[in-house]
């Protein structure tokens, strides 16, 4: 398999990470592309011993948190703005499935990330925390509170609060 | 050797990343706390319902700016593919003002023996009843992974339900240059369609090859076209406005 083949058998998963992070269509598929043009260019001084997987999350990684920083970025999404629904035939309550958005839109980015990383890409705890370029016991620490939060936003014992984001 | 339970213990059996001596151990105990149990089943409830959400990216068409090209040097650019979009458009607006069946006097290559080897493929796999394909939509992802690395080039199954018509699965089949792939997709009332996808030899893109054709072989509805490095031929038997519209679907698709 070539590079470019092997990375875009990556780019269905790429693209499911960036839309639950973001929350938005458009701004998910940015990120996805800078991710590949950043990995292509990388590609030949890429190890080949180092699973494709975690470095190209790891590239993306990197991208939306220089993104964020440029943008000095206010944690807030309104209802304008929230993503089309994806139409699927065992589709939940469209309420629940705005819910879930927002509720990861307000979750700390860090624990998002982990979050995302974990439960929806089921990569193992060494990769996620290759990814993020942190050590396995943050990775862990993260988690826990991201699951712990989630529940309450969820359980709607998280008041909603903008958060700005210093840059 | 039996070291306490951890709280990373608990994630890593939600997570399924417990080796299988663990695991036990972790079972076992979780076996007499129910409190902690039901914190374990609130985890991988969550990540289930991150799935439900999100995994329907995963079937959607790549958009054409992501795919990185070729020879890697340069992306695509959006405008290049916009005036494809409009040449094809302008094609099937003619073709449909035209009114009449097209008796296509072939220009580009191949394209003499992709309708009838597609309507061939249809009418010898569709009546099979236990093995319509190799590998069934319940295997999508595997499926889409082998007949992708097997044509060369990333192929996704357009999505029909629009219209009412699943993915079945798919076969990878021979054709008169090298592999061919077939999609299978079928609606409520059994009716079969077919998705020919048949990696063409390096030709120049005309504005002849860039619209819709349509064959009628044998009772079976042909409609073909060649986009990018492939030649498409969706073959049915619902009629051709029906299969029109099908393949209109499906074009989309193809190329967003």
């Amino acid at each position: 398999m070539s590079s470019r083949d092997a990375i875009v058998a990556e780019i269905p998963r790429l693209r499911r990470y960036a839309r639950a992070l973001t929350g938005r269509a458009d701004t998910a598929d940015d990120l996805v592309q800078d991710t590949l043009e950043r990995a292509l260019e990388k590609w030949r001084i890429w190890q080949r011993d180092r699973d494709l997987r975690p470095w190209l999350f790891s590239i993306m990684h990197n991208l939306h948190v220089d993104t964020r920083r440029r943008e000095g970025r206010i944690e807030y999404c309104d209802d304008a703005t929230l993503p089309e629904l994806l139409q699927r035939a065992d589709q939940e309550d469209s309420l629940e499935l705005r819910d879930l958005d927002r509720a990861l839109a307000l979750l700390p980015v860090e624990q998002r990330e982990v979050l995302l990383l974990v439960g929806l890409e089921e990569l193992p705890y060494a990769d996620v925390a290759r990814a993020l370029n942190v050590p396995q016991g943050t990775v862990m620490s993260r988690l826990s509170r991201a699951r712990s939060r989630l529940k309450a936003i969820l359980a709607g014992e998280a008041v909603p609060q903008l958060k700005v984001v210093k840059s | 050797m039996n070291a306490p339970i951890s709280e990373e213990d608990l994630h890593a059996y939600a997570d399924g990343q417990l080796d299988a001596a663990r695991l036990t151990q972790v079972e076992t105990w979780l076996a007499s706390h129910p409190e902690r149990r039901a914190q374990v089943e609130g985890w991988r409830a969550q990540s289930a319902k991150l799935h439900r959400h999100y995994d329907a990216v995963l079937d959607e068409p790549i958009p054409a700016r992501l795919m990185p090209p070729a020879n890697q040097s340069h992306w695509f650019e959006a405008r290049h593919f916009a005036a494809i979009a409009w040449l094809m458009l302008g094609s099937v607006i003619g073709f449909v003002l035209r009114g009449e069946p097209a008796h296509e006097q072939v220009t580009g290559l191949a394209s003499t023996s992709l309708p009838h080897m597609a309507a061939v493929a249809h009418v010898v796999y569709t009546p099979e009843v236990r093995h319509p394909v190799e590998v069934a939509a319940d295997q999508e992802a595997h499926l889409v992974a082998w007949l992708s690395k097997r044509l060369g080039a990333q192929l996704k199954p357009p999505q029909l339900s629009e219209a009412s018509y699943q993915l079945v699965g798919g076969r990878l089949l021979p054709g008169d240059q090298g592999e061919v792939a077939q999609f299978m997709y079928e609606n409520q009332d059994k009716m079969r369609l077919t998705l020919y996808i048949q990696p063409q030899v390096a030709s120049k893109a005309t504005a002849a090859d860039a619209s819709f054709r349509y064959a009628n072989e044998k009772g079976v509805d042909v409609f073909y076209w060649t986009e990018d490095r492939f030649g498409y031929a969706l073959s049915g038997k619902s009629g051709r406005e029906e299969m029109l519209k099908l393949a209109t679907l499906v074009y989309r698709q193809i190329k967003p």
